[in-house]
This record gives structure tokens, C-alpha cells and sequence, in this order.
């Protein structure tokens, strides 16, 4: 099982970003590499076992599943049903806590997933600077106070 | 009712650092000031679960807790009251640590359920917020940048062998005069004092101002033989005490008012110094430290840049240059730029100069009166060549910034002249604005983050050799360089 975990600190508070972040359909309003995103057979975006049909602005496909919503954590966990990346068993976890000292929020974005060896390091990069981090930095970029 | 107790921090130094003063039970005497003393009961250690501190607080109260859990893999642990002299019933308090991954830092996070005597539930539950939660917080920080955990038995800093002087290569001016009399020679750098950190350098940032040390225009400055250069990044080496919490093989840059960093190692006061996050690299963080901070302080303390304002930069291919223009770009300004070719347009313009103007002569008040009605600010570094057009250029209570004087030290300017249109002027000294290490630290990570989320593009990079440096002072004086120049030790 290889692990990538990423953190940052977003200024604004965890329930300002959580709206950002909670719609499992809004990837593209606010991740810098998502083109376009539906959610299959018309279910709604916050229903715990809907699937969401992706692009990502490189083409690729992607269909993930809800597997937990939590309002009360600022958190959701999901797995990768299909995509490019070559990766099996891919559950990740997306999650906010306040930060009490300042309106900022701590967030973290990890997840677990197998894959074909020797593509460990490659994929570690790909998923924790090309999506967790670009999304955090997204976020950060968003909420700047300049 | 049981009462529940969040509190959240973010602290600056890596996580496995923070882990090691709290996984200690006993530790909190050494670093939280409402705790006079504190032993673990029994002769048992510190980290062993089910062992019991008892402790005294300043104010004369008395408590013993017991240590229910320790997870070096979660950092994370959990004790409980078991006797008291304050009447906190059933609490049970958990310390959790999690990596911030960006910026190597750390998210502590201290919550407490536990129930009280009728009507002092509201008393209770902001004691343990504001007096040991918060204040805890406030003095682990200091206790860290103190570097008082790396003291002691089984510090770090008392493992360290005793140091000798490291040999150092350098750049050294005997006389003052032209690029030439820079001369690579070797000295040493000593063993860190008390507050002190001696760094082995990678890259050297050379700035305008290095050329006026090198010229003699600042002897008081520079004596000779003299060491130019006010920055550079690297690697700690080692560390004296009192150094902001800093350790050997952190990635650091610094910024000093006192030259010196045209060598390979350096000692220098740790006041000066900032970790380095892991997305700047050593040349970049050499490139950036002092030109982006200057940008800093000019576009939000002196100039007031933002939607709207019209702003003009001269050398705005230059190192310092760029960077405005991208900043101010990003403020909503409107950026008008003084380059001498064609080239330097085409970059600048990149860069968020949205009118370049070319000129060798530094002509450009006319038509930056024909086309925006003059400016509202003024980052110039080129000193009396530009002075008249400058004050032709400005629009009414514009503000001159003087950076710098490439083309010869500014005359006078009579008081009569400002009043025309009411302009204001200003020289700065960018060691003025980072004065403290909270500063610096600051504006630091304020230029960091803005190079991390692409705000700032970064400068193109020419770099020479240490050895070298003559070539890189005669390059930037041809005016022929664009973006940053650094000194690759």
C-alpha cells in the first residue's frame, strides 16, 4: 500500500472553505486541473455513494465515489473506480480542522492506493503535487488576503 | 454537562521536533510558565504509559495526571486528571500533532472534556482555553525559536564537538574600484557564537548595491579589505545557542545589513536567517530574498500599490524590476516600465509590464504624461540620470521611491521642486523593513508564497562562479543582464 499525505493552511476558516470544497460535483470551480465533472444517473453531488464522472484538463477520465460526507469533520473520503493513472484500491480522505488561534483552517488530503512496481515514486508526485497540492495552493491562492 | 475544550496552533518547525518536547509527560515545566515544577511519581520515565506527573503550579495549585496514551506514529497522546486541587472532574485531555507538508510545519491541535461544580462551568472552560491551552501554545513557540530544547542532556547542540574555524572561499575588494578589483582569495568562517549560525552557502545574490560597496561610495560600510554581498542560501553547518530554533542541515536564506556573502561558508547572526520552504531552491531563494522583500515593502508600505494605480519602474528587466512589475501587475496596477532594448521589453512585458517604454537615454516623461497623465509612483534606481523626468512624470501627489542610483549619486532636490504637485519622496533601505526576525520572517514567506502559488514569476537566473564574481559585476553594470544574478559558491 503507498501512502501520499499532503497538508497546508488555508487563510480563512473551515467552514468558509468547506463550502468551497463540500460539493463532490465542484471540482472544476475550484481545482485548477479539472475541466469538467457530472454526477452519474442524476443523483445529488452530497449523497453518499454517488459517482462522479470527470475530466482533468490533460483529457483524462475519472470516476470516483463518495464513500463518506461529513459536516460536522469537514470531511470526505472517496475511491477511483476508473482512470488513467494506473492505480487499484485508491481511497483518499479530504479533510479541514479549524484553526483556533486566527480564522485559518488546517487542511489535510491523503490517500492509499496499490499500483505496478517501480511506478511508486512517479505516481506519489503526480497525485501529492499534481493534485492535493495544486488544489491546495488553489485554495490558498483563493482566499489570499492581499 | 461535560465541557469541551478546543484549541488549534500552527508552529513553525518540523513536526518530529515539536514531537520530542511533548512526548515527554514531564517536559512541561521545562516550557509552559504556569508550571513551577513537575516529576513523574515513581521513578518511572517520562514516555512510560500509565506513569503519573505531579506537578505544581505557579498560582500554588496542585495537580496529578496520568499519561493513558502515547503513539509515537499518531503523535499523539492523552492523560487524565486523577487528583486535584482545582475542581476539573473527569477530564481527560488529548495532544495531537499533525505535518504540515507545506512549509514543514507543524498543526497542534489540545481538546479536553471534563465537567465541573455547578456555575463554574464558564470559569473552568476558559482557564483551560486561555491559561494553559493558548499560553501553552505561546510558550512552546518561544521555548523553540529559543532553541532551549536542543540544550540538555541528550540535546542536540551538546552532541555537537566543539567546532573549529571552516575554511571559506571569497571574494574580497582591496581597493575600491572597478569589476576587477574583486579577487577570489580564501579565509575562514568561526565557529558560531551564542545566536549565531554558520551556513555553507550555494548560491550569492548579487544586487546594485554590492557595486556601490565595491566602488567605495559606503567605506563606513565596506572597510578594506572587505567581503560585499548582503545575502545568500544554504545549509546550517552548525548552530551556536539562542538561534531561532534553527538546526543543522536546515535549508536557510538570509538577508543582512552588513555585508559579507560573497564567500562559500558563512557565520552570521540567526536574526537574519529564514528556513526555506521545500518548493524554493537555493538559487531562486539567493535571486529573490532581497529584491522580492524590496518589492514587498515598496509596492504595500511605501507605495500603497493597487487596483488602479499607475506605476512606473524603471529597469524593469532588472532583477528588482521584475519582480514589481509582477507584483504590481497582480495588485491591478497599472505598469508602465523603463527598459534600454527591444529585448528587455519583450521580458518585462512577460512579466506584467503592460508598457514597456525603450529608452537608453531615460527619456520617457512625455509620453507617460501623453498616455496615463503622469504616474502615481516611481520606483526608480537609476538615480540623477532620471531625476528631471521623473519629477516631470509624476501625476499630482505622486510619490518617488529613490532605490538605487545606477547612473550616479542623486543630487539635491530642493523642497520647491516637490511642491509643484505636491509629490512626495522616499529612500528606503530594505534592512529597515525587516529590522526584526518577525519581520523578516514575514515578509520572507510573503515573497515565498507568492513564488510557490506563481503570483510571482520567478526571474530568469544568470549565473556566475564565486570566483567569477568580477565578470558578474562587470555584467551588470554593461546593462545588458535580465532578471536576477547570483554567485554560485
Amino acid at each position: 500500500m503507498i501512502r501520499v499525505y499532503v497538508s497546508s493552511v488555508v487563510d480563512a476558516s473551515a467552514d468558509t472553505v468547506w463550502s468551497r470544497i463540500r460539493d463532490f460535483n465542484g471540482l472544476p470551480q475550484w481545482h485548477p486541473a479539472i475541466a469538467d465533472s457530472r454526477i452519474e444517473n442524476n443523483e445529488a453531488s452530497d449523497r453518499v455513494g454517488c459517482i462522479r464522472h470527470f475530466h482533468t484538463k490533460d483529457g483524462g477520465a475519472i470516476r470516483e465515489r463518495l464513500l463518506a460526507l461529513s459536516d460536522y469533520d469537514y470531511s470526505c473520503v472517496y475511491e477511483i473506480l476508473e482512470s488513467p493513472m494506473g492505480v487499484e484500491n485508491y481511497v483518499a480522505t479530504l479533510k479541514l480542522t479549524p484553526v483556533t488561534d486566527g480564522a485559518r483552517c488546517f487542511a489535510e488530503w491523503s490517500a492509499e492506493f496499490d499500483c505496478a512496481e517501480g511506478r511508486e515514486r512517479a505516481l506519489v508526485e503526480q497525485i501529492g503535487d499534481g493534485v492535493f497540492q495544486a488544489g491546495f495552493g488553489a485554495l490558498k491562492r483563493h482566499f489570499a488576503r492581499r | 454537562m461535560l465541557q469541551h475544550v478546543v484549541r488549534s496552533t500552527v508552529i513553525d518547525a518540523p513536526i518530529e521536533r515539536v514531537w520530542a518536547v511533548l512526548r515527554d509527560f514531564n517536559s512541561h515545566d521545562r516550557w509552559h510558565d504556569v508550571v513551577a515544577q513537575s516529576r513523574i511519581e515513581g521513578d518511572e520515565r517520562g514516555d512510560q504509559v500509565g506513569c503519573v506527573r505531579s506537578f505544581a503550579l505557579k498560582d500554588g495549585n496542585r495537580i496529578r495526571e496520568q499519561l493513558l496514551t502515547l503513539s509515537d506514529s499518531e503523535h499523539k497522546s492523552t492523560y487524565c486528571i486523577v487528583e486535584a486541587t482545582v475542581p476539573l472532574q473527569r477530564y481527560v485531555a488529548t495532544v495531537t500533532l499533525k505535518p504540515v507538508t507545506e512549509g514543514d510545519r507543524t498543526f497542534w491541535h489540545w481538546e479536553s472534556t471534563f465537567a465541573t461544580p455547578p456555575g463554574q462551568e464558564r470559569e473552568l472552560s476558559q482557564m483551560v482555553a486561555r491559561d494553559v491551552y493558548e499560553a501553552g501554545f505561546a510558550n512552546l513557540r518561544r521555548y523553540l525559536e529559543r532553541g532551549d530544547d536542543l540544550r540538555g542532556a541528550g540535546g542536540l547542540a551538546s552532541a555537537m564537538p566543539a567546532s573549529l574555524p571552516l575554511p571559506a572561499r571569497r571574494a574580497v575588494v582591496h581597493r575600491y574600484g572597478g569589476p576587477e578589483v574583486l579577487e577570489a582569495d580564501d579565509g575562514e568562517a568561526p565557529p558560531p557564537g551564542p545566536g549565531e549560525v554558520r551556513i555553507r552557502q550555494r548560491a550569492i545574490g548579487v544586487n546594485y548595491f554590492d557595486v556601490y560597496l565595491r566602488k567605495g561610495w559606503i567605506p563606513a560600510l565596506l572597510p578594506l579589505p572587505g567581503v560585499p554581498g548582503m545575502e545568500a542560501a544554504g545549509t546550517v553547518v552548525d548552530v551556536g545557542s539562542r538561534t531561532n530554533g534553527l538546526l543543522p542541515g536546515d535549508r536557510v536564506a538570509y538577508l543582512g545589513a552588513v555585508p559579507g556573502a560573497y564567500c562559500s561558508v558563512r557565520t552570521v547572526p540567526a536574526d537574519w536567517v529564514v528556513r526555506l520552504p521545500p518548493e524554493i531552491d537555493d538559487e531562486l531563494a539567493a535571486a529573490t530574498l532581497l529584491k522580492g522583500i524590496t518589492a514587498d515593502a515598496l509596492l504595500r508600505d511605501l507605495g500603497h500599490v493597487g487596483a488602479g494605480t499607475r506605476i512606473l519602474v524603471h529597469a524593469a528587466a532588472g532583477g528588482v524590476g521584475l519582480l514589481v512589475c509582477a507584483w504590481a501587475r497582480h495588485l491591478g496596477a497599472t505598469v508602465i516600465g523603463t527598459v534600454s532594448s527591444e529585448e528587455k521589453a519583450r521580458l518585462a512585458r512577460e512579466y506584467g509590464c503592460e508598457h514597456p517604454i525603450v529608452t537608453r537615454e531615460h527619456r520617457f516623461a512625455a509620453a507617460v504624461q501623453a498616455q496615463f497623465d503622469g504616474v502615481d509612483v516611481v520606483v526608480d534606481g537609476i538615480g540623477d540620470a532620471a531625476r528631471d523626468e521623473n519629477l516631470a512624470a509624476l501625476a499630482r501627489r505622486g510619490h518617488w521611491i529613490s532605490l538605487g542610483q545606477a547612473s550616479g549619486g542623486l543630487r539635491p532636490i530642493s523642497a520647491d521642486a516637490l511642491v509643484q504637485k505636491s509629490i512626495t519622496f522616499s529612500r528606503p533601505a530594505v534592512f529597515d523593513f525587516v529590522a526584526t526576525h518577525a519581520a523578516l520572517v514575514e515578509r520572507a514567506r510573503r515573497v515565498w508564497d507568492a513564488l510557490a502559488d506563481a503570483t510571482l514569476k520567478a526571474p530568469p537566473i544568470e549565473r556566475h562562479a564565486l570566483a567569477a564574481a568580477a565578470d558578474a559585476h562587470a555584467r551588470l553594470e554593461s546593462r545588458r543582464t535580465m532578471g536576477a544574478l547570483v554567485l554560485i559558491a
